[in-house]
């Protein structure tokens, strides 16, 4: 197998893979969510491309929008991309080939790439890896591009409609992904302790109120694994 | 856009809050991959703080929303997250269900109370 047909490959992989779907869904909320924050498509796109995570560029675009400090926003970007870590295995390859499958390396790209990789020789892996990256990029800006038109365009209510894909999508997302009761845990005390804090208007209160929610729910993982 | 994002000018502020803080993450990964307990207890306990900073943002999505999602009436906006949630949980763990029947729930809802 040339390298080009492990590229091709994994562009095929993308393509009929279902998180691509799901990834089209999350960023046409993405693209109106950059829209009715007062971000530039170009400036949407951008992102897309640079950050290629959706979680962080959320929170990116949700904290800069609406005043949150700039500082709180890094450092909450920062704690959720530390997931993206240990996604990332490197065997016997060189360093700067390794560069852009790592900066592709993102949720939907991992899943698929550990799913068909082991099919193929070691050699052909990172080309197939860019292949899935690179295609679910394309459909990412496309989506993205969708997204911020629709917001621009549609009347309200479809504005609305497509808006809220983004908490929907994201909601079920996590809990898809949450089987220990330490997930379950952060994501309930998450969405209950943050809308308090922020109504008080305590200082730093999205990163409070994560810090606290997050650690609670660390704290009862360990409590009932009786440790 | 808020005043310190403007100030920064948004592309530097994006490489400063969206790029550098997460690509820095795919760096490490590249260097340290082959020595990392992917058990240990910090990246367990960073792992629930993240998880609580996202649910926070999509709380204050639905509850203090941008753009035209303002029009639509706080408790439509809170029951089309709780009816996906809960078809989500019915239906298999569907990412897709869930999605569709929050959708519809908004728009229902939008059009009932408003």
């Amino acid at each position: 197998m040339s390298a080009a047909a492990a590229f091709a490959f994994g562009a095929r992989t993308a393509v009929t893979s279902v998180l691509c779907y799901v990834l089209f869904g999350t960023f046409v909320g993405y693209g109106a969510l950059c829209h009715d924050l007062g971000f530039s498509l170009p400036w949407a796109l951008v992102s897309t491309a640079l950050v290629w995570a959706g979680p962080a560029q959320v929170i990116v675009v949700s904290t800069l929008g609406s005043g949150l400090s700039p500082t709180e926003a890094a450092v909450a970007v920062g704690l959720s991309g530390v997931r993206l870590l240990p996604m990332i295995r490197t065997p016997q390859t060189r360093f700067h080939q390794l560069l852009l499958p790592a900066h592709f390396t993102a949720a939907s790209m991992w899943v698929e790439g550990l799913r068909v990789a082991p099919g193929l020789p070691r050699e052909r892996r990172v080309a197939c890896c860019n292949g899935i990256g690179t295609t679910m990029m394309a459909v990412a800006l496309m989506a993205t591009i969708a997204g911020f038109e629709m917001a621009a365009r549609l009347p309200a209510l479809f504005a609305a409609v497509v808006l809220f894909l983004t908490p929907m999508s994201f909601l079920v997302s996590i809990a898809r992904g949450a089987r220990e009761l330490l997930d379950k845990l952060a994501l309930a005390l998450g969405l209950l302790l943050t809308p308090v804090f922020l109504y008080f208007k305590v200082e730093l209160g999205l990163l409070a109120a994560g810090l606290i929610a997050g650690t609670l729910a660390y704290v009862a993982q360990r409590v009932r694994s009786g440790r | 856009m808020n005043t310190a994002a403007l100030q920064l000018g948004p592309y530097v502020a994006l490489v400063l809050v969206g790029f550098l803080p997460n690509e820095i993450w795919r760096f490490l990964g590249i260097i340290v991959a082959r020595r990392l307990d992917e058990g240990s207890e910090l990246l367990v306990w960073v792992r629930a703080v993240a998880t609580a900073v996202l649910a926070g943002v999509i709380a204050e999505l639905v509850l203090t929303p941008p753009g035209p999602l303002v029009y639509i009436p706080m408790p439509a906006r809170v029951g089309a997250l709780a009816a996906g949630f809960v078809a989500f949980l019915l239906v298999g763990r569907s990412i897709f269900v869930g999605v569709l029947v929050g959708e519809l729930t908004l728009a229902a809802g939008a059009l009932l109370l408003s």
